[in-house]
């Protein structure tokens, strides 16, 4: 039976010339009017070429150098984060690579510490600016204008601050530091200024969330661009920790053997039967 | 917001929900699984993992139903299209329908619909108790949000596994539930305010509100809801030529943006 006529799709970001003897193969590939082969490939960095596919447009120096000092702040979370955590658990059972990186999504893409809190941040920012007064309100309040039922839970912490401590780590601090002296914006420079009023507010350590949200924002990104971009960014530390984990063996990885109690044990049911009796 | 120091959890998991003691038995939610459990068929055990509760043999049929009456094996369904993808790429089968299920958490179909469907009957039917006319309820909802789940498809204005749902619910006895009932009444007043029906998610919620679900008991039972179909799409593309599932020619691709330019 002969073809129908191919579907479109329709794209502002890609376009691919085809080569005369085959529709199917591309003699050119472009992105937002930029040759790939000839032009991003010879002139572009990766962080120039990944801020062009999210804004539509090549960064600036500043932009570009704010992008690689971010990416190597998200680069890898660290053994302790849930995201890097369920991406070793695919790791050292030996799991498909895809599964450890999917594991890394999944977990990393919550509201507690995930990108989804990114998403929530830069929300907050296109709509407060630097308001004091508003953020503070927010963080004691963070679900106050969230009434409709969602697929995500309403939050339990004030977002980008940790209720487990009332102070941030000398880590995120220096983190913040750094990112200030490369910004061409204003949000991390505000956070810098103002954190401790924040944290006194909601009586909770400013988090690595609330210095990358800020840093997105001066970057020019949206709420979307960021969550994705968070994502993506957070990959390698998981996909070299499943490694590691894979190639050190499951006995040097923690079973948690004595950690669990059982609190509705209804007890022995019945005795193991002998198959060998059946 | 104040929690417990994160030292109290350090090495510390207090669980209810089970625990393996491994060469000797199992505890699952409770109950032996190998002893007390072993009579459950999958979807009854299923549901009593994410709610803790029986379910009579009406309900669980229905409830299957449910799953059954939306499992399209049609790979232009956009999780299903993953799948079918999947296939075609030759990545293994549990990566491909783990992304496809995981795509049905969406805005314009799937989980979040069905979801907000239930919320709202729930929401309503306690309204409707109160005294408020189903009239006045449809207007705050429609000028608070704007819309309501459940009512409206896109693509099609008629949806086929109404009738055959509500039929098969009506002959296990559960075609008359408060918020199935409610379901059908709101359609009535929404056909003659702004010609728009139901949609599945509509009935589907009010099936399951009539059984007690609440929205996250909903959400969590809707994990698998459209999954019966995913395993063929990926399937047949695993048996065709790889790369065959509907390839795109360069001239496919309708360029929208900037003209060409250099760096």
């Amino acid at each position: 039976m002969a073809n129908k006529t191919p579907a479109n799709y329709y794209s502002k970001i890609w376009l691919e010339e085809p080569e005369e003897d085959n529709p199917f193969l591309s003699k050119r590939q472009y992105c937002y009017g930029y040759d790939i082969a000839e032009e991003v490939l010879e002139k572009a960095s990766w962080v120039e070429y990944l801020y062009l596919l999210f804004g539509g447009e090549k960064p600036s120096a500043e932009q570009a150098l704010l992008l690689d000092k971010l990416a190597i702040v998200l680069a890898n979370p660290g053994i302790r984060d849930a995201s890097v955590r369920a991406a070793m658990n695919a790791g050292v059972g030996g799991s498909t690579s895809a599964s450890s990186l999917m594991s890394a999504i999944a977990v990393g893409s919550g509201q507690f510490g995930g990108a989804r809190e990114i998403h929530t941040l830069v929300t907050q920012w296109e709509k407060f600016g630097t308001n004091l007064k508003q953020w503070q309100a927010f963080l004691l309040n963070p679900n106050q204008h969230q009434d409709n039922i969602d697929l995500w839970q309403k939050y339990e912490h004030p977002p980008g601050f940790d209720p487990y401590a009332t102070k941030h780590s000398s880590f995120v601090m220096s983190a913040l530091k750094k990112l200030v002296s490369v910004t061409p914006g204003n949000a991390l420079i505000w956070l810098l200024a103002n954190y401790q009023s924040l944290e006194e507010s909601c009586k909770a350590g400013m988090t690595l969330n609330s210095v990358v949200a800020a840093a997105f924002y001066d970057l020019n990104f949206n709420a979307q661009n960021s969550e994705l971009l968070f994502l993506i960014l957070r990959l390698p530390g998981a996909a070299a920790h499943a490694m590691e984990q894979q190639q050190m063996g499951w006995k040097k990885f923690p079973f948690y053997n004595d950690a669990f109690t059982l609190i509705d044990d209804p007890g022995k049911q019945g005795e193991l039967m002998d198959y060998k009796d059946l | 917001m104040r929690f417990k120091p994160l030292s109290s959890y350090e090495n510390n998991v207090q669980t209810k929900v089970g625990l393996s003691f491994l060469s000797e038995r199992v505890v699952f939610r409770g109950k032996d699984l190998h002893f007390e459990l072993k009579d459950y068929d999958w979807f009854k055990f299923f549901l009593f993992g994410i709610t803790g509760k029986e379910f009579t043999r009406q309900e669980l049929e229905v409830l299957g139903f449910i799953w059954l009456s939306t499992s399209y094996p049609d790979a232009r369904i956009w999780c299903n299209r993953i799948a079918a993808l999947a296939g075609s790429a030759r990545t293994t089968i549990t990566l491909g329908l783990s992304a496809s299920m995981a795509v049905t958490e969406a805005e314009l179909y799937g989980v979040k619909p069905t979801k907000c469907a239930i919320d709202f009957l729930i929401r309503a039917n306690k309204q409707v108790k109160k005294g408020i006319s189903i009239d006045r309820l449809v207007d705050n909802e429609l000028s608070s949000r704007g819309m309501i789940y459940g009512y409206g498809r896109p693509l099609v204005r008629e949806d086929e596994r109404i009738p055959h749902v509500i039929k098969y619910a009506n002959e296990r006895g559960f075609g008359k539930g408060e918020h199935l009932k409610l379901a059908l009444e709101i359609e009535q007043c929404l056909i003659s305010l702004k010609n728009v029906g139901m949609n599945i998610a509509a009935v589907y919620a009010g099936l399951a509100a009539d059984m007690g679900f609440d929205a996250n008991e909903f959400h969590r039972f809707c994990t698998l809801l459209v999954f019966g179909g995913m395993p063929p799409c990926f399937i047949e593309q695993e048996e065709k030529p790889p790369g065959s599932f509907l390839p795109i020619r360069c001239s496919s691709i309708i360029y929208q943006g900037p003209n060409k330019r250099r760096w």
